[in-house]
Order: C-alpha cells, then structure tokens, then sequence
C-alpha cells in the first residue's frame, strides 16, 4: 500500500512544470504531496522509508502495475487517478470503520482521497463530455488501463477488508462516473484482461524499472550520506 | 512610456492631484481609483514578470523532483514547486485588477516579449543546487520583495504579504539542505561549494543592472512602486548573506569582497553585466529551454482548455433549459 502511494506519487511528480493549466501544477502537486505522505506513513511502519524507497531493487516492490503506468497524456493521467483514488477512497472508509493498527491512518487519509476521487471525477467529465477530441482521448486513456485494474482487488495478506465488496463498490462508482461523461465501461470483467497484474508479487512492467533508475540514481551514488 | 505620456489627454479635475496626495501620504491605490496610465502599464508590466518568474522558476527546481535523495526532501520539493504555482496564480490576479488578461500574458511570456528573472535561465545541475536556490534565489527575491509589501498600489502589496511569508520559509528550507550536506560527506560538501560557486553572481543579478543604468527605476520609485534602488537592494543582500556563508562554512567567489569599516558595509566585485544583458536579451544558458518547454505544455494543453470551455458551456445550456422546462 505504501508502494502503491510512493510511486504513483513519483509518477505526478513528472508532470511538475507540463501541465495544461496553472491550477492543474497546483492540483497535481498537492495530490502527489499527499500520497506521498501516506506512503512515508506506511513505509515507516515496516522500517526505514529511505532505505525502502531508495534501495529496494524492483522485484521487492509491491506495488499495483496501475500506479506504475507512464503518465501518457493528460486524460491518461486522469484515467489512472480516477481508478486509483475510487479504489483508495472505497478501501480507507472500510479500514478507517474497522479496528485494525490501520484504522486512524485510514480514517485520516480518507479526506484526502476522496478530494482525489472528486477531482479526477470532475475531469474525467469535462474530458469525456468536452470536445470529440478529449471525449476520444478519454476513452483511450480508459480503455488502455483498464487490464490494470483488475489486480487491484487481489486480498493483501494482513489487510482486513471485504476485497469482493471493494470491487463491487469501485465498479458501481467507476460505471456511474463513465456514463456521466457519456463514455464506454470497457469490456469485461472478462476474466483474462480483468486480472492482469502481479505487482503485489513483485512482478513489474517495463518502465517501472527506468523510473526507479531515476528515482534512486542519487541515493543511491553516496551509500550511507545524510540529505 | 514617454510616447504613452505625451498622447494622453489630461485627466479630469482633481484626480491627478488626488493619485499624487495619495502616493505621498503613502496611502494604498486599489483598481478602481483613477492613476495614469503610465503607473498602470509599469505595475502590469512588473506584477507580469513577477508571476511569470514564479511560473519559470518552477522548471529548475522541479528538475529534481523526481530524482530527491530522500522522501523527506522530496516533499519539501514538491510543496515549494505548489507554492510557486500559488505564487503565480495571485500575482496573474494581481495584474489582472489593473485590467491585464492571463492569457494574454501568458502569451506575451511564451512569445517572448515579456521577461521573467535573469536567474532561472541558469541550470540546476546538482541537488546541491536546489538549497542555493533557496538560499540565495529565494533569499534575493525576499530583499527585493518584502518593501514591495508596502508598495503603493493595494493589490500588488497584499500579494507580497502573502508570498513574503512562504517565500522565507523556502530560505530556510535551502539552507538547512545546505546545512546537512556540509556536516556530511566530502563529495556532499564539495557539491555546496560548487553550486555556491556557480549561483553567485546570478544571484547579484537579479537584483538587475547597477542604477545608473536602470531606466525605469526613477519614476518606479516616485510613485511608489519600488521603494529601494538596485544596488541598495544588492548591497543589502550580500550584507546578509556574508555572515550565513561563514556559517556554513562555504567560500563566495569574489576576491575583492570584504568588510568596509568606514561605510558600515561590504565591499564586493562587479557582476558581468554584460553577461546580464545577454542572458536578459535571451541568450543564457537556458533561455530557449525554459520557454520552450512553457510553449509546449500550453500547446499540449490546449485540448484540455478546449474540453473544459467546452464542458462547461454543455452544462450552463442544460441548466437554462433546465430551468426553461
């Protein structure tokens, strides 16, 4: 979970400086500022955060393969935020009513990401419901992501939630959203692109590792210093 | 200016004479009092170049987002590439109480006809350059700005309040950077020294050319726009900076530089002024970079902009003939 949080983080921080309007600098910023807070929780929890961004090689990552998905274009980004933070918002309320060591993080990170969730749904509209070319490029972002999301779902070992729940609620949410913006729910749950994935197993994607090149570099070139 | 001068018709009765008792007893102009136009096309001109430096100055610093040594510094990153932004958008308001457009604006930047700080078209090329930006960029940027605070015209000031405040917390920020990689390796501590090095005299710079070749300063300064002259705010900055080099232990790259018993403060070298000149007319080292890659992401956004026009018009029609119904 941390790593899901570290390194969709790290991929926001790429659109520093490109993005469509000054309001989006802002609104990406602050979105990646907050998971990357939550990652720095949940990471310190299981040891050094330093030591697990910076010197794991990618087969000890755990995260999902959404989170590592190359910010493509604008409505890509978008796409993989909405999918993302839907399933974040959906799995915190269920942690945070729990009782596990989870539960006040959870309960805090909740306001965050349901600002998260709102503000993809909201692009997600005007992007699927603006012009022929952004309703285009929205369905592609959509549709190319989707085989991701199915590994969401998979049960983490030591997190107690109703994971068959988690995926009816998310799809509930993500149909209602995707009808709003006059866009098609992909094909599926077809079981095949559905259940794509393997990051929990430390089964990655191909640009994950050059991220984490980038990531780690300087770190990584003074073993032992303090920054 | 003068040409705008000579054409304009006089104002009517009493309202030359009210802006001059205003600026005098230092009392504040807000957007819909009468001022002349060369005031208006001054302060358009210099909130402009403001906001646009926030915007520019994201890039060298945002260079290194993604590559930050720990999270920790990752965040303070990222939270001050925000406050720029944040930066940005007051000022853009700002101007755009003096009747000025944003887009417009951010046409005239992409095109470039209107400037932004001589400092960002200079590299970052190491994580130590990130703390000296803060420390010296930031810390330049609060002498020229906290007497913009008072600052005749309402807007402008009451944005600098705002910015001032953020503005010294990022100077602390970089120093403490500084601070913790000069009490830690030697490759660490070289790295400090060579980014001191390197971001020195920029930093002279931006306080802009010496004042008796600084042709807007007069008249900025008689209405209150500017309250200090360059070099006042040139000397003031190295006065400050002096001592929190000998506290970090780090060398400044000018010999001739020291204390001066008799006038109270220190003596310094002279900026290559011509090197100014260049980077100003858009040949440093990274002029081109940085409004290219402004330009692009405008342009690559313009479909978002488009969707977002367009979505809302969709909207506000269904809700006329929502409530028509």
């Amino acid at each position: 979970m941390g790593d899901d949080a570290l390194v969709l983080s790290q991929r926001l921080g790429e659109w520093a400086g490109h993005a469509p309007v000054l309001e989006e600098e802002v609104a990406l910023a602050n979105i990646a500022l907050d998971l990357l807070g939550q990652a720095r929780v949940l990471l310190s929890l299981a040891g050094d955060e330093d030591e697990l961004a910076f010197l794991r090689e990618e087969r000890a990552f755990r995260n999902v393969q959404l989170v590592e998905q190359p910010n493509g274009d604008f409505a890509c980004t978008i796409a993989r935020q909405l999918y993302f933070s839907t399933f974040q918002e959906l799995l915190f309320r269920q942690l945070a009513a729990g009782d596990s060591e989870f539960a006040p993080l959870a309960a805090k990170a909740v306001k965050e990401v349901t600002y998260h969730r709102d503000h993809a749904e909201h692009w997600t509209l005007r992007l699927g419901d603006g012009t022929e070319e952004s309703h285009r490029r929205m369905q592609h972002g959509i549709d190319s992501l989707w085989r991701f999301t199915g590994e969401l779902f998979e049960p983490v070992e030591g997190c107690p939630v109703d994971w068959a729940e988690l995926q009816r609620g998310w799809l509930t949410s993500i149909t209602s959203v995707l009808e709003r913006a006059t866009l098609t729910v992909p094909d599926g749950p077809r079981q095949d692109a559905w259940t794509a994935g393997g990051g929990r197993q430390g089964i990655h994607t191909e640009p994950f590792g050059r991220m984490l090149a980038e990531m780690q570099h300087l770190h990584r070139s003074h073993p032992g210093a303090t920054w | 200016m003068t040409t705008t001068h000579a054409a304009e018709a006089p104002p009517p009765d009493g309202l030359q004479e009210h802006f001059d008792a205003t600026i005098a007893h230092d009392q504040r102009i807000e957007p819909r009092d009468w001022m002349p136009e060369g005031y208006r096309k001054t302060l358009i001109r210099q909130i402009a170049q403001h906001a646009h430096s926030e915007i520019i100055g994201m890039q060298p610093e945002g260079e290194w987002i993604t590559r930050a040594p720990s999270l920790r510094r990752k965040a303070i990153l990222f939270a001050k590439v925000q406050d720029e932004a944040g930066h940005g958008l007051y000022l853009y308001s700002a101007a755009e109480t003096l009747g000025a457009d944003r887009d417009d604006l951010n046409q005239r930047l992409i095109e470039g006809r209107q400037k932004y700080s001589s400092i960002f078209n200079y590299p970052t090329l190491s994580f130590a350059d990130v703390g000296v930006i803060g420390w010296f960029v930031d810390g330049a940027a609060i002498c020229n700005q906290v007497p913009l605070c008072r600052s005749s015209y309402g807007p402008y000031a009451r944005a600098m309040v705002r910015i001032c405040k953020e503005e010294s917390f990022h100077q602390r920020q970089g120093y403490e950077l500084l601070m913790t990689m000069m009490r830690g390796t030697g490759a660490q501590r070289e790295m400090v020294q060579d980014a001191v090095n390197r971001w020195w005299w920029p930093s002279l710079m931006m306080f802009g050319p010496p004042d008796d070749a600084s042709p807007n300063s007069a008249q900025s300064m008689a209405w209150k726009i500017k309250r200090h002259s360059n070099d006042e705010l040139r000397r003031r900055f190295v006065d400050m900076t002096v001592p929190q080099a000998e506290k970090l232990g780090v060398t400044l790259p000018d010999p001739e530089l020291r204390w001066n018993e008799e006038t109270g403060h220190h003596d310094f070298g002279t900026p290559d002024w011509d090197e100014l000149m260049r980077v100003i007319k858009g040949d440093g080292p990274c002029n081109e970079q940085r409004i290219q890659r402004r330009r692009s992401a405008h342009e690559e956004g313009a479909w978002v902009r488009e969707a977002a026009t367009a979505h809302a018009a969709k909207r506000a029609a269904r809700t006329e003939k929502g409530a028509a119904a």
